[in-house]
């Protein structure tokens, strides 16, 4: 048996003779077609708990939604890491595996930034990089009110062969799971959404509603989608002893979310739309963990999203640049 | 380029309202209602609130404030005259509503019973003038 190699290359070098999976299998974990879509689920999946070994212990005030957004910020100075892994089966057609690489910064308490970087891996086809994406969410009132309104700017470049489903605008449905990389790989769009995030946390519930508007910069109408979640903690005190899986770390909700189509056939026709419930895990040490599965609603949508978030707030980032004399 | 005109104006407008907005914001604690003013912690003198609080505190606060809560590079300490003298009202009023050009983040989605736990916290710390921080000052 072979010595295992510290250096990560040399054990990939090792794993790759077994990274050939049959093409047979069924499920919807169906197998991953190249070694490439090895490096993307060992990068996505090992990047949070990396970050874990390195930080500073922290937990998240974000609600546990996958599409819809809250009024929580990053706060100033943090960094946060995620990975975003999305699975379904779309019909008849071969499973997939997308995952996203989240960077979300606190640049100022009302403005947080984020990168996104993504690909995915389709059963029997190809694993590519799909696209990026750069957000930005500025608070627009200073004090807190019943109903808090955050404005968020986002500009994508994302080929079409991305599963991502980080929102649904539009005729958004199953048919683009269902092409081959190939044939939509080369098709690039270039387009800035805009969503007015409404959010209230009334008694420790979160509700959140997303208007989202989307034009694609090379041509097209303007697409329309929502998203709309509610969730609460377990438990709304803290617990006086440290403790792993108390139910102040756990968080439970349910989104649902979907296109309306366009400017010019404004509506439910031919849009798809999903639901589900969210649970969401504070982990000791930092790391906090997301998972929902989300049923599609339509005939347009597909049947089961499985979706898993892992992340970790790096806290006060920014210190990391500065020096012990400013301090 | 006119179909890149309505998204840049869609883009610009929210940033250059929320400067405005966050420009026009002072002092945080001149800004508290009066019936927030006088608000008081029901988690007060709790031993079980305090121990949450530092837990909490731990979690949330003391990257940027200190473990100790003496402040760290330009964020403040907590164990200032000015949260000494400042009331439960006014601590509950600034986690809710943070100061946000300050830097201080609004922490509204935590539940309100774990922010008076964070108080109950700040409370038992001895200020930097050496005496402990008292509950509600008028």
């Amino acid at each position: 048996m072979a010595p295992i190699s510290r250096d990560p290359l040399a054990r990939l070098a090792v794993l790759r003779p077994q990274a050939r999976f049959s093409t047979t299998s069924r499920g919807p974990c169906r197998n991953f077609a190249t070694v490439g879509s090895l490096c993307l689920w060992l990068v996505s999946t090992c990047l949070p708990p990396l970050a874990t070994a390195t930080a500073y212990r922290a937990r998240a005030q974000e609600p546990p939604y996958f599409v819809t957004y809250s009024d929580a910020l990053e706060e100033p100075g943090n960094l946060e890491i995620a990975q975003k892994g999305t699975a379904g089966v779309p019909g008849d057609a071969n499973g997939f595996y997308s995952s996203t690489i989240e960077l979300e910064y606190g640049a100022r308490a009302w403005w947080t930034t984020e990168a996104y970087l993504q690909g995915q891996a389709t059963a029997g086809d190809s694993t590519l990089f799909t696209g990026f994406r750069w957000e930005n969410r500025f608070r627009m009132l200073p004090a807190e009110h019943w109903i808090n309104p955050v404005l968020y700017v986002e500009y994508e470049d994302v080929n079409g062969a991305d599963k991502s489903v980080l929102e649904v605008t539009g005729h958004d449905g199953i048919a683009a799971f269902q092409q081959r990389n190939s044939d939509t790989r080369a098709d690039i769009s270039r387009t800035m959404e805009e969503k007015l995030i409404l959010s209230s946390n009334p008694k420790g519930w979160n509700v959140s509603e997303n208007w989202i508007m989307e034009k694609d910069l090379m041509g097209g109408a303007w697409e329309f989608g929502y998203a709309l979640g509610v969730s609460r903690p377990l438990a709304l005190s803290g617990s006086g002893h440290a403790c792993a899986l108390c139910r102040q770390n756990l968080s439970a909700g349910a989104e649902i979310y979907g296109g309306l189509a366009t400017v010019h056939d404004f509506g439910l026709h031919d849009t798809s739309h999903y639901a589900g419930p969210a649970l969401q895990l504070d982990l000791p040490h930092g790391p906090t963990l997301f998972f929902s599965p989300q049923f599609g609603l339509s005939s347009n949508s597909v049947g089961t999203l499985w979706r898993v978030t892992a992340s970790y707030e790096v806290q006060q980032f920014r210190d990391l640049f500065r020096g012990k004399e400013a301090r | 380029m006119k179909s890149l005109r309505i998204p840049l104006v869609v883009l610009l407008f929210p940033f250059f309202f929320t400067v405005v907005i966050m420009a026009a914001a002072g002092s945080w604690l001149h800004k508290v209602p009066a019936a927030e003013h006088h608000r008081q912690n029901p988690l007060s003198g709790d031993p079980q609130a305090v121990a949450a609080g530092r837990l909490l505190f731990a979690e949330h606060c003391a990257k940027c404030h200190g473990s100790d809560a003496k402040g760290r590079y330009d964020r403040p300490s907590l164990r200032s005259q000015r949260v000494a003298s400042a009331t439960d009202g006014d601590l509950a009023w600034l986690l809710r509503n943070g100061s946000l050009r300050n830097g201080m983040p609004s922490w509204s989605s935590l539940p309100e019973p774990e922010r008076w736990q964070l108080i109950a916290f700040l409370r038992n710390l001895p200020s930097d003038t050496g005496r402990m921080a008292g509950g509600n000052h008028p």
